[in-house]
C-alpha cells in the first residue's frame, strides 16, 4: 500500500488524462441534490456533497438494462432467437464513491457471483469499475455505517481511498487496479507514509467520533427465523408504510429486479429493471394467489431479508451498510435503526422458564 | 437437499450467460385435458449440441422463453432417459402461458435451464417411493415415473406406488401412459377422480387424501412420499401421511412461486433464506416447516 | 399548532375509552427532523404518543381505504377533504369515522428548508410562526409563513370540512390567494415549450411510485401501470413511460384531488408533479365550478351526467 499526494490543482488535468482510457462517473448536482452520473468530457465530479441521493449502484446495475435482443421478423433467419447485445466493457472510474456505498457492492456481489451461477451483466460492469472512494469527514446524523459493518474510512471494496486534506488529497492505493488508475492519471507523487498515515488516522478518528447513531446486530444470527417472522411488532412497523419503492430504489444493497420483454415493431429486447419487494406485483402468482399479499408481509420481507435471511445465508453480516438514505427519504419516516433494534432484542427480555 | 449442479461458466474465455435461452422448435403440441387448458409442448433443440448441455434430472424445471412475451418457469415433464426432445405441460394462466397456447408446431422459442434441484434420487435408492399427485401438478412426477421405470433404473428402487387424481377422467394428464402403467406389475397405480358419470370407469373414485389413506403403504425409514398438487390436496394429504407414519424428512414436495431469473438472483421467490428457484423447488416437509410459509 | 396536542390526546383517549372507535390514526414524533410517522393507537394509555406540529404533511386519509373498524382520525383541512372523497367513493363509511378536525396553518416544506442550508439540519424547533433551524455550526430563525409547502401557501381550505370534534378554534381562511398562477404560466407556453418543461420536471423520476402510494386517491387494487394483460405502460425508465404514468395519474385524479401535496412531499427526487394535478383541478373549477372534497352530499362532476354539461360531444 502506498500513499500518493494529489495536489488539487492536478486533479482536473489528471481526470483529463483518465478520460482516454476510462469512462468517468462521479457525483453531480442537478436541481437540489447530487447523483452519480457519467461525466462529460471536462466535467468535474462535485465532491462538495454529503452523499448522493441515489446510491451509485446504477453504475453496476442500471435501473433498466438490456439483457438480450431479438427480431420477430420472420424473413430473418434468426427470428425469435435471443442474442446478446454488444457489450461496452470500457473501464470505468467511479470517483468519489463513499466507503459505505463501496462496501455495499461487496455485499451485493454475493448474490450475483455464486458458485452455481454468474450474473454476467452485473459482474461485467463490476469488474470494469475502479472504485476511487472519498473518505467521509461529515457523516450525517442518520448515518450508522460504523456499526453496520462499514465506516467513514472503510476500505472494503475500494481500489483507492481519497482523503481530503485542504489543498490536496491523500490517495491510499489499495489494489493493483487502483494503482493503475493513479498511474494513468499521472498522479504519482508518493510521500513519506508515516506522516500521511498519522494524518489519515487522526481524520478518521474524528470522523468516527462524529457518528452518533449506532445499531446492535449481535443477536440477529441467533434468532430463530420463524419466531422473528411471527413477532408481533411487524404490524406496528408496517402501519405507516405506503409500499412505495423509495427505500429499495435508494438503497445501495437492494438488488431485486424484474425481467421484461419490450417490442417496437419487429425489434425486441429482453431487459431487466429494478424491482421492489414493496410492490404487490413482485410475488403475485399467475393464478392470482399472492404469498406476500399484505403490506405487512412485504415490509417484513424487506427487513427480514436484510437483517436475517442474508445474515444466515452468507454469514457476512447484515445486508445494510448504514448509509441512512432510507431513513432520510422514507416519506413516512420508517426507520431501519428502530427495526434493527426490535429484531435484535426480540425475545431477549423474556424470563427463562426452565 | 442435494446441491445444485455446478455449471460450466466459461466458454471460450467468456462467462456463459445464464439468461440466454437455448433456441428450440416446437415439434408437437398435444391438448391434454378436456377443458383444453393444459397443453403439452414437445420441444427440439435447434442446435443439437445444446441437448448435451441441457443435462437434467427428474424434478428440475426450466424457463420457457417466448420472444416478445417473456419467460415462465415450468417443470420438465420429460425424463432424462427420453432423448431427442424436451416436454413441458403448460397450464393457460398468465401472459406467456396464454400466448404459448396459441403457438404451433414449427414455431421457434427458447428454453433456459435446467434450473433448480431435483428429487433426491441417490437418497431414494433401494427405497420404496410413493408418488402422490393431483391435478396438473403431475408434470415432474411423470418425469420421475418414466425415469424410475427405465430398465436401467428400475432395479434401483423397491416398491413404487402412484396415487394420482383429477376432477374427472378427462382432466387426467398423460392418460395413455397412465393406462400403460396400469398394466405393468412393477408399479402400483392408484388412479382416482373426484367424480364421474362414466359407467365404464374402472379405477378409483374419491379425493386423493382418501385414496392415499386406503392405498399408500405405511411410512418407515425405507419409504419416501413425493407429494405435488394443489394446496387443498396437500393440506388434507399431510395428516394422512402423518397417520401412516411418514416422517417429515421423508415427505418430499415441489413448490412453486413467482419467478423471473430462475437462478436465485432477482429476489422474489424466497421462503426465508431459501430461493424456491435455486435452493428448491424440491424441499422436504421438514425443511418447509422451518421457513416462513410464503408460497 | 403545537397547542393542539393536548386536545388531540384528550379526545383520542375519550373516544377510545368510550369504545366509540377501535383505533385512532394520527402521527407520532419522527426520528429525523421535519418528519413524523403515521401511527395507529389502539390503547387509551398510548395516546401520549400522538403529536401534532408543522411536519404532519402526509395525508392520513390514505390509511382509511377499505378499513372495517370504527376509526378515529386526525384530519387537517386537506385530510378532511380527502376523507370526504373517500366517503363519496364508498371507500369508507361516514358512520365508521370519528374525525378529530385540526384547523391548519400550513405544513412546512422540508425541501425548501433543506435547500437553504449547506450543512445537515439536525434540529427544528417551532414556536408560533418562528421556526428555529440548527445544525452543526449554524442556527437560524425562519418565519414559518416563508417556508410553507407550496400547496399550503395557496390553500383556501385550512379548516376541516367534515369533523366530529375540533382540536382547536377554527382559523381564518386565506383570502385573495391566486391558486393558479403557476398553471397559467404553463398554459401560456407553446406546445414545444410545454413539452420541454414537462420533460425537465420528470427527468429525475425513478418510478418508485411514492407519489402514487402517498396519494389517498390512488387506491386502485391494480394500478394501470401494473397491469400486464394488456400492459399499458412499459416498466423501464423510458421517458415515454414515465410521462404516461404521471399524465394518466393526474387525469385519474381530476375532480378528486384536493392539492394536499402528499405526492410532492413523498417524492424522493423532488419532482413537482402538482403542476399536472393542479391543471386538472383548475379545469374542474373553471368548467364545473367544482372543488373536490367540500361536501359528502354532491357527487363529483366526473362521475355524473348532467344535461347542462358544458361539452357538446357528450350530449
Amino acid at each position: 500500500m502506498t500513499i500518493i499526494r494529489i495536489d488539487k490543482k492536478d486533479w482536473a488535468p489528471g481526470l483529463e488524462k483518465l478520460n482516454s482510457s476510462y469512462r468517468l462517473f462521479g457525483p453531480v448536482k442537478e436541481q437540489d441534490f447530487h447523483n452519480f452520473k457519467e461525466l462529460a468530457k471536462g466535467e468535474q465530479p462535485d465532491f462538495n456533497c454529503l452523499n448522493t441521493r441515489l446510491s451509485p449502484k446504477s453504475i453496476v446495475q442500471p435501473q433498466s438494462e438490456i439483457m438480450l435482443e431479438f427480431t420477430l421478423d420472420e424473413s430473418q433467419a434468426d427470428h425469435h432467437i435471443m442474442k446478446e447485445p454488444a457489450v461496452n466493457d470500457k473501464p470505468r472510474a467511479v470517483l468519489g464513491i463513499r466507503p459505505c456505498d463501496a462496501k455495499a457492492f461487496q455485499l451485493v456481489k454475493l448474490n450475483f457471483d455464486t458458485l452455481e451461477h454468474k450474473d454476467v451483466y452485473w459482474l461485467r460492469n463490476y469488474e470494469a469499475s475502479t472504485f476511487v472512494g472519498l473518505a467521509c469527514d461529515n457523516p450525517c446524523s442518520a448515518c450508522f455505517c460504523s456499526t453496520a459493518g462499514s465506516g467513514p474510512y472503510n476500505e472494503e471494496g475500494l481500489d483507492v481511498l481519497l482523503v481530503n486534506a485542504e489543498d490536496h488529497y491523500l490517495a491510499k492505493t489499495l489494489t493493483p487496479k487502483g494503482e493503475a488508475l493513479l498511474k494513468s492519471a499521472g498522479w504519482q507523487a508518493t510521500i513519506e507514509p508515516g506522516a500521511a498515515e498519522a494524518q489519515i488516522a487522526a481524520q478518521q478518528k474524528s470522523a468516527e467520533e462524529r457518528i452518533q447513531s449506532r445499531v446492535y446486530t449481535d443477536n440477529l444470527r441467533g434468532q430463530v427465523t420463524n419466531e422473528l417472522y411471527e413477532a408481533p411488532f411487524w404490524e406496528e412497523v408496517a402501519f405507516a408504510c405506503i409500499n412505495c419503492g423509495t427505500c429499495t430504489y435508494l438503497c445501495p444493497t437492494c438488488w431485486c429486479f424484474d425481467i421484461q420483454d419490450e417490442v417496437h415493431g419487429c425489434a425486441g429486447v429482453r431487459m431487466r429493471n429494478w424491482d421492489s419487494c414493496m410492490y404487490p406485483l413482485f410475488t403475485l402468482h399467475g393464478a392470482g394467489h399472492n404469498p406476500r399479499g399484505t403490506k405487512t408481509h412485504r415490509v417484513r420481507q424487506r427487513f427480514m431479508h436484510k437483517l436475517k435471511y442474508y445474515v444466515d445465508k452468507y454469514d457476512n453480516g447484515i445486508q445494510c451498510v448504514g448509509c441512512g438514505r432510507c431513513i432520510r427519504f422514507c416519506p413516512v419516516n420508517i426507520d431501519i435503526r428502530d427495526v434493527i433494534d426490535k429484531m435484535n432484542t426480540y425475545g431477549t427480555c423474556q424470563v427463562d422458564q426452565s | 437437499m442435494e446441491p445444485a449442479k455446478l455449471t460450466n461458466h466459461k466458454k471460450g474465455g467468456r462467462l456463459e450467460n445464464p439468461y440466454l435461452p437455448y433456441p428450440v422448435r416446437i415439434d408437437d403440441v398435444i391438448v391434454e385435458t378436456e377443458d383444453k387448458n393444459l397443453k403439452t409442448f414437445k420441444l427440439v433443440f435447434l442446435n443439437p449440441e445444446d441437448e448435451n448441455k441441457f443435462a437434467y434430472e427428474a424434478g428440475q424445471f426450466a424457463e420457457l422463453s417466448v420472444a416478445g412475451q417473456g419467460e415462465i418457469p415450468i417443470g420438465i415433464a420429460s425424463s432424462p432417459t427420453e432423448k431427442g426432445f424436451l416436454m413441458f405441460t403448460v397450464n393457460k394462466v398468465g401472459l406467456v402461458s396464454s400466448y404459448m397456447h396459441s403457438m404451433q408446431a414449427g414455431d421457434i422459442m427458447g428454453v433456459r435451464g435446467p434450473l433448480g434441484n431435483w428429487y433426491p434420487w441417490e437418497q431414494m435408492e433401494g427405497k420404496n417411493v410413493v408418488i402422490i399427485g393431483g391435478g396438473f401438478a403431475f408434470t415432474t412426477l411423470r418425469s420421475a415415473i418414466i425415469y424410475m421405470l427405465d430398465p436401467a433404473n428400475r432395479k434401483k428402487f423397491n416398491e413404487i406406488h402412484v396415487i394420482y387424481g383429477a376432477r374427472t377422467p378427462g382432466m387426467l394428464l398423460y392418460r395413455d401412459e397412465l393406462m400403460e402403467w396400469e398394466k405393468r406389475d412393477d408399479i402400483h397405480m392408484h388412479i382416482t377422480v373426484d367424480g364421474t358419470d362414466d359407467p365404464d370407469w374402472q379405477y378409483n373414485t374419491g379425493f386423493v387424501p382418501t385414496i392415499t389413506e386406503q392405498k399408500a403403504p405405511q411410512g418407515n425409514d425405507d419409504t419416501y412420499a413425493i407429494v405435488c398438487g394443489p394446496p387443498i390436496m396437500i393440506k388434507f394429504t399431510q395428516p394422512v401421511l402423518d397417520n401412516l407414519g411418514y416422517d417429515h424428512d421423508h415427505i418430499i414436495m415441489s413448490l412453486e412461486n413467482r419467478m423471473k431469473c430462475g437462478i436465485g438472483m432477482c429476489g422474489r421467490c424466497n421462503l426465508g433464506k431459501e430461493f424456491v428457484c435455486k435452493d428448491g423447488p424440491i424441499f422436504t416437509l421438514l425443511e418447509i416447516n422451518q421457513t416462513p410459509k410464503e408460497y | 399548532m403545537l397547542e393542539y396536542n393536548d386536545k388531540i390526546r384528550e379526545i383520542s383517549k375519550k373516544i377510545l375509552k368510550e369504545c366509540k372507535v377501535d383505533l385512532v390514526i394520527g402521527f407520532r414524533k419522527g426520528s429525523v427532523p421535519m418528519m413524523n410517522e403515521p401511527h395507529v393507537v389502539k390503547n387509551p394509555d398510548d395516546v401520549d404518543k400522538l403529536i401534532w406540529d408543522s411536519h404532519c404533511g402526509i395525508n392520513l386519509a390514505n390509511y382509511l381505504t377499505e378499513r372495517k373498524e370504527k376509526v378515529g382520525i386526525i384530519a387537517k383541512g386537506c385530510d378532511s377533504r380527502n376523507i370526504a372523497v373517500h366517503i363519496i367513493e364508498n371507500k369508507i363509511d361516514r358512520d365508521q369515522l370519528y374525525i378529530i378536525g385540526v384547523p391548519c396553518q400550513g405544513m412546512v416544506d422540508k425541501r425548501q428548508i433543506t435547500a437553504k442550508f449547506s450543512g445537515e439540519i439536525q434540529s427544528i424547533i417551532e414556536k408560533g410562526d418562528t421556526i428555529t433551524v440548527s445544525g452543526n455550526g449554524f442556527e437560524e430563525k425562519l418565519s414559518k409563513t416563508d417556508v410553507l409547502q407550496k400547496n399550503c401557501a395557496v390553500c383556501t381550505h385550512r379548516n376541516p370540512v367534515v369533523y366530529d370534534e375540533l382540536a382547536g378554534d377554527l382559523v381564518e381562511e386565506q383570502r385573495g390567494v391566486d391558486r393558479y398562477e403557476d398553471v397559467r404560466a404553463v398554459e401560456a407556453m407553446d406546445s414545444e415549450a410545454k413539452w420541454q418543461y414537462f420533460d425537465e420536471i420528470l427527468a429525475p423520476c425513478i418510478r418508485c411510485y411514492a407519489c402514487r402510494n402517498a396519494c389517498p386517491l390512488c387506491y386502485c387494487p391494480t394500478c394501470f401501470v401494473d397491469e400486464s394483460r394488456p400492459q399499458w405502460v412499459g416498466k423501464s425508465i423510458d421517458p415515454t413511460d414515465t410521462r404516461t404514468f404521471h399524465f394518466l395519474r393526474a387525469y385519474h385524479c381530476a375532480g378528486r384531488c384536493t392539492d394536499c401535496g402528499a405526492c410532492e412531499r413523498a417524492c424522493p427526487v423532488g419532482i413537482n408533479m402538482r403542476v399536472f394535478t393542479k391543471k386538472l383541478e383548475k379545469d374542474c373549477k373553471d368548467l364545473f365550478d367544482w372543488e373536490a372534497g367540500l361536501t359528502i352530499d354532491v357527487r363529483p362532476p366526473l362521475d355524473i351526467y348532467r344535461p347542462e354539461d358544458p361539452d357538446e360531444f357528450i350530449k
